[in-house]
């Protein structure tokens, strides 16, 4: 059986890095006796996935892991167990039953995440500012890479902006394949309107992690815990 | 939603921030009243660790059981906060509340090595609170210590109120309630005060009823603890001391080391606080058995925690078995000195490795004997072909194994390494010390040969065709630095130059040996150790050469990247003092130690014994094959009652009386 968990992770959890919230999670199901799975070896491990990393800074409440178990556990009872075994600041907000097949993967079928970032100064940006950033032909900025620095034109990734009282909601590409982070998008945007943004005057929050699917008309995004089989 | 004392723009500048949030698994929380008893217990290193330490987790765990105690952690802040405090303004705190520090009723300073006293200064001056005890406010914290270096407390005596000697889990009971009975009413407590937000003024209201010294008076008499500012000293012409005494009526002349007997009903933290970053001992932590029955001659752990007291196997699995679900941890290990020595310790394995298996929880073990039932064990629970087999030999010859009295013979080792090698091991490590008493170019050499022996050992024992590639034989040694309470206490330590001129003859007659390619040589830092040994045997003079050197950017110095050896030789220039005159003399017998006020349980004759026998190079039995007469016996438990050895004695006219010398 694998399981797909939809955790939070807020407050003072956001300064916990991603292989510190892995480690934290594998402890919370050895104590919430959770039948997990092992790798074979000398050192086994437990065959959990992370739909995606976050930056240490940034709040979650749509993040995911898939985890493979050894014997069936009903996932209302997996979801009670591990919110026993939560510090203040993580909570575990949805357990579902998903395919075991490899396609059906976290990781492979990140296609997009929500974000929403607040600003300290409560101001934010104004609906017509945004209107005319998306309509710009093209939004160049210049991303890192692992191996380079180059110009890139993040229009494309960006699948939705808009905002509303001293925050900005955006739609973003995630995943392997095209990965845009939030917080260049609120300096690209910072830029072209002229704002000046400190680096500690907003937060970002992630709200979701999306999959892509086809239909008719192209693709909808859907979030990673609709994919399952049995919803909680 | 606890409010954090540091902001989103500190907390994501400094490196890893989870050292400061507090937080995480089993971490206590409580409700703060006006009578709640604060205690900030401090472990002052980094986090990772501080919160891999023992011994911080037993008195959390101790102190938290009390309804009216709330026992809080405090660890070192990095250089980068460090700075950034200073910088600002903000006061050190707690890692629970996230309170300041200089609010609570007591700041616990665990002192597990010499080499952390700076960072005892970066502590109390970054929670706001006077360094020196004598000069401190009514109102301010009491500052206490305990730990392994408070055996010589001295160089850091006038920085503590108080000093716990000896075992945590005994008699800080006696302490609290103490306490309870001197501070102030609860209505204009401090607590009451510090729920309230109201920032405090000196002498108004105030913590005490009598004072803070008529607490601290009452306290001395604590069987255990130590009060320094009510006991003067002065030294003789040539620097040593001539008298230590007690500076008024009713403070006894001598203070004596508690010690736990029954470790059924003693604490034992059963719900230690998992941390989120990544600690050094990232695991359960099982401590098996306290004391060694070994008697190695330079080891002040195995003096100080005599006599050996084993804890009962069916306790060992209730709280491994408890532990393990409580964390979550992936990871167990055992811990105790010479854990071979444990009398059901396959019992203990067989159990630990029956409930981990399924789990995919790894057991990890302490450097145990190398025989056949260690072989078997380590060839269930490790990676043969990952893992490496360990010895310390600690000495090059048999000859200087005899001084320092290490049982392990190079029969041992050579038949253990045939063992293991045979058993697919490929990997081994070896531990020696430079500088020991009496040390000869032979011992020195000596250390190279018997790499040597052990690497011809491996293409003997094992065929061609059976070869996992080439022996990797990793040597290491360390200065050997004299402690207080163990037979070396008067012994001279070597200076920086001589230390490091034995590492190079080593080093030269590994390379001169047939399998010099499969022996690596590797030593430790000389001027560090030679600090060490000054601030292990020295006196309440150093207290100005501490603060000099804080003062001149002395912190982290266990750390190597930020020891400073320059900093040190400036504090003790200009304070006047001789850092060679605390290490590389020999001191007599007859010399008034530093110390020597501390009844550590074992006696000051039995010392001067093992200080004859070791420079006549003759061994002492160990405590289970025949008693030395060390003076623990009087503790009335332990291996003195348990093993045959009580029967008989190192011959009488030999043994002496165990109880001469002892001050009490």
């Amino acid at each position: 059986m694998r399981i797909r968990v939809k955790f939070s992770k807020t407050g003072a959890m956001k300064y916990i890095g991603h292989l510190d919230v892995m480690r934290f999670f594998q402890k919370a199901l050895r104590r919430a006796d959770i039948p997990y799975a092992l790798s074979g070896g000398f050192s086994p491990h437990m065959q959990m996935s992370f739909a995606a990393p976050l930056g240490v800074g940034k709040t979650t409440t749509g993040d995911y892991f898939d985890l493979d178990l050894s014997a069936d556990m009903p996932a209302p009872e997996i979801g009670r167990r591990l919110n026993e075994q939560m510090t203040e600041g993580f909570s575990v907000l949805e357990v579902c039953e998903i395919s075991e097949d490899k396609a059906s993967k976290g990781m492979s079928q990140v296609a997009a995440a929500d974000y929403t970032v607040f600003f300290a100064d409560n101001e934010g940006f104004a609906e017509d500012c945004i209107r005319r950033y998306l309509d710009q032909p093209q939004i160049l900025v210049m991303r890192k890479t692992k191996r380079r620095e180059e110009m890139t034109d993040i229009r494309p990734w960006i699948l939705s902006l808009s905002a509303d009282e001293g925050a900005v909601h955006m739609r973003l590409s995630a995943g392997s394949v095209q990965n845009l982070k939030p917080e260049l998008v609120v300096e690209s945007l910072a830029e072209f309107t002229g704002k000046k943004i400190s680096p500690f005057s907003f937060r970002i929050n992630r709200d979701d992690i999306l999959a892509a699917v086809k239909d008719g008309t192209g693709d909808r995004y859907v979030p990673l815990g609709a994919v399952g089989v049995h919803r909680v | 939603m606890r409010k954090l004392a540091l902001d989103d723009e500190i907390l994501l500048r400094v490196e890893k921030p989870e050292r400061y949030i507090g937080g995480e698994w089993n971490a206590v929380m409580k409700q703060p009243d006006n009578k709640m008893i604060r205690i900030a217990m401090c472990f002052p290193d980094v986090y990772e660790i501080g919160m891999s330490h023992l011994g911080i987790q037993i008195l959390y765990d101790m102190f938290n059981r009390f309804g009216d105690v709330w026992c809080e952690r405090v660890y070192s802040p990095w250089k980068d906060l460090d700075g950034i405090m200073r910088e600002r303004g903000i006061p050190l705190f707690a890692l629970e509340s996230q309170d300041p520090v200089k609010k609570f009723d007591f700041i616990g300073i665990t002192i597990q090595y010499e080499m952390c006293y700076a960072n005892i200064l970066q502590i109390l001056e970054l929670s706001g609170v006077t360094l020196r005890a004598e000069e401190r406010g009514e109102d301010e914290p009491l500052v206490i210590g305990g730990g392994p270096c408070v055996c010589n407390p001295e160089p850091i005596a006038s920085f503590f109120d108080l000093f716990y000697i000896g075992e945590g889990e005994v008699v800080y009971d006696e302490l609290l309630q103490l306490y309870r009975k001197h501070r102030a009413d609860s209505s204009d407590s401090t607590s009451a005060l510090m729920s309230a937000g109201i920032e405090q003024t000196a002498g108004a209201g105030g913590r005490w009823k009598w004072g803070r010294l008529a607490f601290l008076r009452e306290a001395a008499r604590i069987p255990g603890i130590y009060v320094p500012q009510f006991y003067d000293c002065s030294y003789n012409e040539d620097g040593t001391l001539s008298d230590f005494h007690p500076a008024e009526e009713g403070i006894p002349a001598a203070v004596s080391r508690q010690l736990v007997l029954d470790f059924d009903a003693a604490p034992y933290p059963e719900k230690p606080v998992v941390p989120f970053l990544k600690a050094t001992q990232d695991r359960v932590t099982l401590e098996i058995q306290r004391g060694c029955i070994r008697g190695c001659r330079f080891c002040q752990a195995g003096m100080i925690y005599r006599p050996l007291r084993e804890k009962h196997l069916q306790h060992l699995k209730d709280l491994a078995a408890r532990m393990l679900s409580s964390t979550g941890y992936e990871e167990i290990s055992l811990t105790s000195l010479s854990s071979s020595d444990y009398d059901e310790l396959n019992e203990l394995l067989e159990y630990l490795i029956g409930i981990c298996k399924e789990k995919g929880i790894n057991i990890s073990l302490p450097s145990l004997r190398i025989d056949a039932f260690s072989l078997d064990v380590m060839s269930k629970v490790q990676d043969v072909k990952k893992s490496s087999l360990t010895f310390a030999p600690e000495a090059g010859t048999q000859r200087m194994r005899n001084v320092i009295n290490k049982g392990l013979t190079e029969e041992d080792i050579l038949s253990g390494a045939a063992e293991a090698f045979t058993g697919g091991w490929n990997k081994v490590k070896l531990y020696f010390m430079l500088g020991l008493p009496g040390e000869t170019e032979d011992d020195i050499r000596g250390i190279a040969r018997l790499c040597e022996k052990i690497a011809e050992c491996y293409y003997d024992t094992v065929p061609k065709e059976k070869r996992h590639g080439k022996v990797a034989i990793t040597a290491s040694s360390s200065f050997f630095v004299p402690k207080p309470f163990t037979p070396f206490q008067w012994a001279p330590m070597n200076r920086e130059e001589e230390f490091l001129d034995k590492a190079h003859t080593v080093l030269s007659e590994v390379r001169a040996q047939l399998n010099q390619k499969s022996i690596r040589y590797t030593w430790h830092e000389a001027d560090v150790s030679v600090l060490e040994g000054v601030l292990a045997r020295g006196d309440r003079r150093l207290a100005d050469v501490i603060e000099h050197a804080y003062r001149h950017g002395a912190l982290f110095d266990a750390w190597s990247e930020f020891f400073s050896g320059e900093i040190w030789q400036e504090a003790f220039a200009a304070c006047g003092l001789d850092p060679y005159f605390y290490t590389a003399r020999e001191r007599s017998t007859e010399e008034l130690l530093p110390w020597d006020f501390l009844d550590m349980g074992i006696s000051k004759s039995f010392l001067i014994r093992e200080w004859k026998r070791a420079q006549e190079g003759r061994v002492t039995p160990n405590c289970r094959q025949a008693c030395g007469g060390c003076g623990c016996r009087e503790y009335g438990g332990g291996v003195c009652f348990t093993s045959a050895g009580t029967e008989s004695r190192v011959s009488s006219d030999d043994a002496g009386s165990g109880e001469g010398g002892r001050l009490s």
